[in-house]
């Protein structure tokens, strides 16, 4: 990405004797690292706020002794990384740290990619010259996959401010420990951060913060990955594997739309099965952060597969007398072009309910924006935006990338941020203060957006009718308001010794009542909230505000109205000043839009991909051929930020692959990667071979895998946006076809490590009058599911999921992502 | 030095003595009368005696010079590197191995093997643990690096097998736990030195 290094200003700084160019406004640690300067810091995230509990970081900038981590670089700022009185301190940090520290490296998890091994070699510490009794620390389980062992952790606290800054989850936090108290000539005696430091650590241990022994959290193990030492772990890895053998094998996050980068860690199963297996995934943690599912849903692989060759030609003969592929979005941008490669050769038709509609959204919305792709990303965001908006996104649910975005942003970037949804949700509003949440209707998005316009876009911009139309919601309402009001009043004192009168001026406060003249939104009111009161909060919200971003998520593109949602974003974004980014539903859902030419319907025999269908390829071990799973097979993806990444085989698999078929079929290249460079470049790809992809993060945190998907411009006019229906709202009982956080697919709930059920999510008020069991009635079938209370959910529309394609969700739902449903108790 | 010098240069006194051979017979009958002779001189009877005496010695006064391999074996140097023991602690009986890993990093012909698990009393288990005899070339490397002494070389060096790879579980190669108060201490290659107490800086503790 060339654009991220021309926009900064650049300044000149010297750190220990060199010049370097710095970005203005970073913090000295940050400029370091992009250089390539080694400054030693524990507790430090890059895209976190500065935590300042190890105070390694200490380094002399103009002659002062300041923490890299908190303090900015500026024009000319000389900087000294070592100077004797930093080296003792540092040298007495680490000592501490080394205090009481349990001599169990050997059985340790973290050890051999451990900081405080690493740093207590770095910082030479071959003695140690404290002590203090220690405290007996337990090791908890605090939820099914996260284990904590206390007697390790250094209170670095980087897993609170991950957790906070980033997930948002804030569901860590420093508590007592009750440890004894420091030797008081320790104060005299020792170098002075060092001792502050200790007085801290000695006093804390981590816990979780809603008081109780279990985090109630999103499970993602972003605190597991950026703990230094061995006290956060995966329950399920703790003394499996040591660090040094397993082998790193970089990848793409199978599950959501985000596509992060993700290393899955294989060694060999046992000693007797040689063959490799996952053990754990991980991750580049100072540049990207990971949900559950891309962290714990890993061992979907389609284990012990040969090539049955009768099985083979079964599938080739299905093809023949197909008329319909139906798959889902699983599957990478080589296997997408090969099925659309056939579809071009022999008229299959392509059935995918999961794309179809945000396909038909991206094709409205560039027709109407003049721009192939919408114009941001998770990272531009975080790096750039300080106000934003999400329109029909759940964003606990649907892109963990996007929640963590719009936390980001009201943490570090001192933002803002609006959320319209229909399903109330609790975590949302604590992001920040400046978070305002609109619970509305169902149905009511293009109200929303149309707020978006009132609120946000440039008036002269806007085509009349739509002013006209905003305008209509508007009345003007007199409401009486207390003012409080200073008034000058003559006394006349007597003064006791003279016997003088006096006439004194005095002030006085007092409340009068007025009437004036509020303007009403009805816009305001029917997204269900009250009117003059937000208009307040709006402006303070506002103020000091200069980079919007909208989000916009699968609730529009499930819309009956979906066009003409799509030329309101467009609108928006051309007349607001506003960047948009597209929620993909699920995995390679923007690649599979771009590259296959879908159909509405599907047809006569269907060849089922991952999906039902008279014949099954499946990746999933119960089809009629084996298919290779996400983790077994190279190829790119296309993610959320619009770039094509590729993905490598972690393990083995012996049997046919769908280039075999094809090959068979109408001839193809020999491996699935043959197929990258010819890859549409009409719809933004590039022709690049596979084997020339990079996939990696370069130490200023700029993302370098894959490329960027080229946006195409034509010029076009300003939309024409339709009027919207207030009452064409959703009423009465009503389900949403939404996922627990860490399911996505029948992939996410084959790994053993994700325990989200499939079950009806409610509202625990709503749980409760429902009882254990209901039976869901659509207008087309039922659904038996089990109810589950979600504490963060809150209203009464319940959530049904869909990541189990057997049970076909999508049919029930009739192409909405809101559905009016009888709900009978069983 | 020419080659002539290099014939005549001085190699210091020569003190050889000739042998008496006398003469070479050359006629038949001569070398006949010499084959009788020296057969029938009895000197083949002074060669004997010497094995008889040392079978005498051996078989009647005990003074037997070779070991009586296999009933009888040499003791052997602790620094000797023979197959695999894994000790106990001698206070708990409980093996030393905390399955840290590194004799299966370190190891040179990439011949040990392992499997940890977290199990019920929070510590992390041995579930397996291998080592390929066929393939370890004994160089000790896993005893030196362990650090609860835990793998060590024993003083089995009878490793002849009919397979060419032979396999050695955990199991056998841990000390009995009947013959726990046999083990003993190792103190080959690897094992703590001497004077180690000299060497190391003690950690204060509050207590």
């Amino acid at each position: 990405m060339s654009d991220g290094k021309t926009v900064e200003n650049l300044i000149t700084i010297t750190i220990d004797g060199k010049e370097y160019k710095a970005k203005e406004g970073e913090y000295i640690l940050n400029a370091a690292r992009a250089n390539d300067v080694f400054i030693p810091a524990i507790c430090y995230l890059t895209r976190c706020s500065p935590t300042l509990a190890c105070r390694l970081c200490l380094v002399e900038a103009d002659g002062k002794q300041v923490y890299a981590c908190n303090s900015k670089v500026k024009e000319g700022l000389e900087i000294v990384t070592q100077t004797p009185n930093i080296l003792e301190e540092r040298r007495a940090i680490m000592e501490v740290y080394d205090v009481n520290h349990p001599l169990q490296c050997g059985v340790c998890d973290k050890s051999g990619e451990c900081e405080l091994q690493n740093y207590t070699l770095e910082l030479a510490v071959d003695s140690q010259s404290y002590m203090i009794p220690d405290t007996k620390r337990e090791t908890v389980n605090w939820s099914s996959v996260l284990h904590y062992d206390a007697a390790l952790c250094i209170v670095c606290e980087r897993c609170t401010t991950v957790c906070k800054d980033m997930i948002g989850d804030a569901a860590l936090t420093t508590v007592k420990r009750g440890g004894a108290e420091l030797d008081k000539t320790y104060k005299d005696t020792m170098p002075k951060d060092a001792y502050a430091m200790w007085n801290k650590l000695q006093k804390s241990v981590i816990a979780p913060s809603n008081g109780t022994e279990h985090t109630n959290c999103s499970d993602c193990g972003e605190c597991i990955a950026v703990c230094p030492v061995g006290a956060l772990s995966s329950r399920d890895f703790v003394y499996t594997s040591n660090a040094w053998e397993l082998k790193r094998i970089p990848a793409v996050s199978a599950h959501s739309s985000d596509g992060f980068q993700i290393y899955y860690e294989v060694k060999p199963t046992s000693i007797e099965d040689r063959s490799e297996k996952i053990y754990r995934v991980t991750n580049e943690w100072n540049y990207v952060s990971l949900d559950g599912s891309a962290r714990f849903a890993y061992d979907f692989e389609n284990r012990n597969v040969t090539k049955n060759q009768e099985a083979f030609a079964h599938a080739i003969e299905a093809f023949k007398k197909a008329k319909t592929v139906r798959f889902n979005s699983v599957i990478t941008n080589e296997e997408a072009l090969m099925l659309q490669t056939l579809k071009e050769k022999t008229g299959l038709k392509l059935y995918n309910p999961e794309v179809r509609a945000f396909q038909k959204f991206l094709a409205h919305y560039a027709e109407a924006s003049g721009q192939s792709l919408y114009s941001t990303d998770m990272d531009k965001i975080m790096k750039k935006s300080d106000f934003v908006i999400s329109v029909g996104i759940a964003l606990r649910n649907d892109s963990p990338g996007l929640k963590y975005a719009f936390n980001n942003v009201q943490k570090l970037n001192k933002g803002a941020g609006l959320y319209f949804h229909p399903v109330g949700d609790t975590l949302v509003p604590t992001f920040g203060k400046s978070v305002e949440c609109f619970t509305h209707k169902a149905g009511l998005e293009e109200a929303a957006l149309y707020l978006i316009l009132d609120l946000f876009a440039d008036k002269e911009k806007l085509p009349k009718e739509v002013k006209t139309y905003i305008n209509s919601f508007k009345r003007i309402s007199k409401e009486i308001i207390k003012e409080k009001v200073i008034k000058e009043v003559v006394e006349t004192v007597t003064d006791e010794e003279t016997g003088e009168s006096k006439e004194v001026k005095k002030k006085v406060p007092e409340t009068v009542e007025k009437e004036i003249e509020v303007e009403q939104n009805g816009l305001i009111e029917l997204l269900g909230k009250e009117s003059s009161a937000f208009t307040d909060t709006f402006t303070k919200m506002i103020s000091k505000k200069e980079t919007f971003s909208l989000m916009v998520g699968e609730d529009l593109y499930y819309h009956p109205k979906a066009e003409n949602l799509a030329k309101l974003v467009a609108l928006i974004e051309k007349t607001c000043a506003m960047d948009v980014v597209m929620v993909p539903p699920k995995s390679n859902a923007l690649g599979v839009a771009l590259i296959c030419d879908l159909d509405d319907e599907a047809e006569g025999y269907t060849i089922g991909y991952n999906e039902n269908g008279d014949f099954k390829l499946s990746a999933l071990g119960e089809g009629d051929l084996d298919m290779p799973a996400m983790n077994q097979q190279e190829g790119t993806l296309t993610n959320m930020s619009k770039r094509v990444v590729p993905t490598n085989a972690a393990l083995e698999y012996g049997g046919y692959e769908l280039n075999d078929l094809v090959r068979e079929l109408i001839g193809a290249p020999k491996e699935t990667i043959g197929w990258t460079a010819k890859l549409p470049i009409s719809k933004g790809f590039k022709a690049v071979e596979f084997d020339t992809l990079a996939n990696g993060y370069t130490n200023d945190g700029v993302e370098n895998r894959g490329y960027l998907l080229d946006i195409l411009v034509k010029e076009t006019q300003i939309p024409d946006v339709e009027k919207f229906d207030e009452e064409d709202t959703m009423e009465g009982e009503t389900a949403y076809r939404c996922n627990p956080a860490r399911q996505y697919s029948d992939f996410t709930d084959k790994a053993h490590e994700i325990f989200e059920p499939f079950a009806l999510y409610a509202s625990r008020a709503k749980a409760e009058s429902l009882g254990e069991k209901v039976e869901v009635v659509f207008k087309s079938g039922s659904i038996m599911l089990d109810v589950i209370a979600d504490d963060k959910i809150l209203g009464d529309i319940v959530k049904v999921p869909d990541f189990k394609s057997a049970q076909n969700v999508y049919e029930l739902f009739d192409g909405l992502r809101y559905q009016n449903v009888t709900i009978r108790k069983v | 030095m020419g080659l002539e010098q290099f014939k005549n240069r001085n190699i210091g006194t020569q003190t050889y003595r000739m042998l008496d051979l006398g003469q070479t017979p050359t006629r038949g009958s001569d070398k006949f009368k010499q084959v009788v002779k020296r057969t029938f001189k009895g000197e083949l009877f002074v060669g004997l005696w010497v094995t008889l005496r040392a079978m005498i010695n051996s078989l009647f006064r005990g003074e037997l010079h070779t070991v009586k391999y296999p009933l009888e074996k040499l003791p052997i140097s602790p620094r000797y590197r023979a197959i695999h023991d894994m000790l106990r602690l001698l206070e708990s009986g409980h093996y030393r191995c905390i399955g840290c890993g590194l004799c299966e990093k370190i190891c040179i012909a990439n011949c040990i093997s392992m499997n940890t698990r977290y199990d019920e009393n929070q510590r992390k288990e041995v579930s397996e643990y291998t080592i390929n005899f066929g393939r370890c070339i004994f160089c000790g490397y896993c005893a030196e690096v362990c650090p609860e002494l835990a793998i060590v070389h024993g003083s089995r060096y009878e490793n002849a097998s009919e397979q060419r790879a032979s396999f050695s579980l955990f199991e056998d190669m841990l000390t009995p736990i009947d013959k726990l108060s046999l083990q003993e201490e190792y103190d080959g290659f690897g094992a703590v030195t001497p004077y180690a107490d000299d060497h190391i800086k003690k950690t204060p503790l509050a207590y």
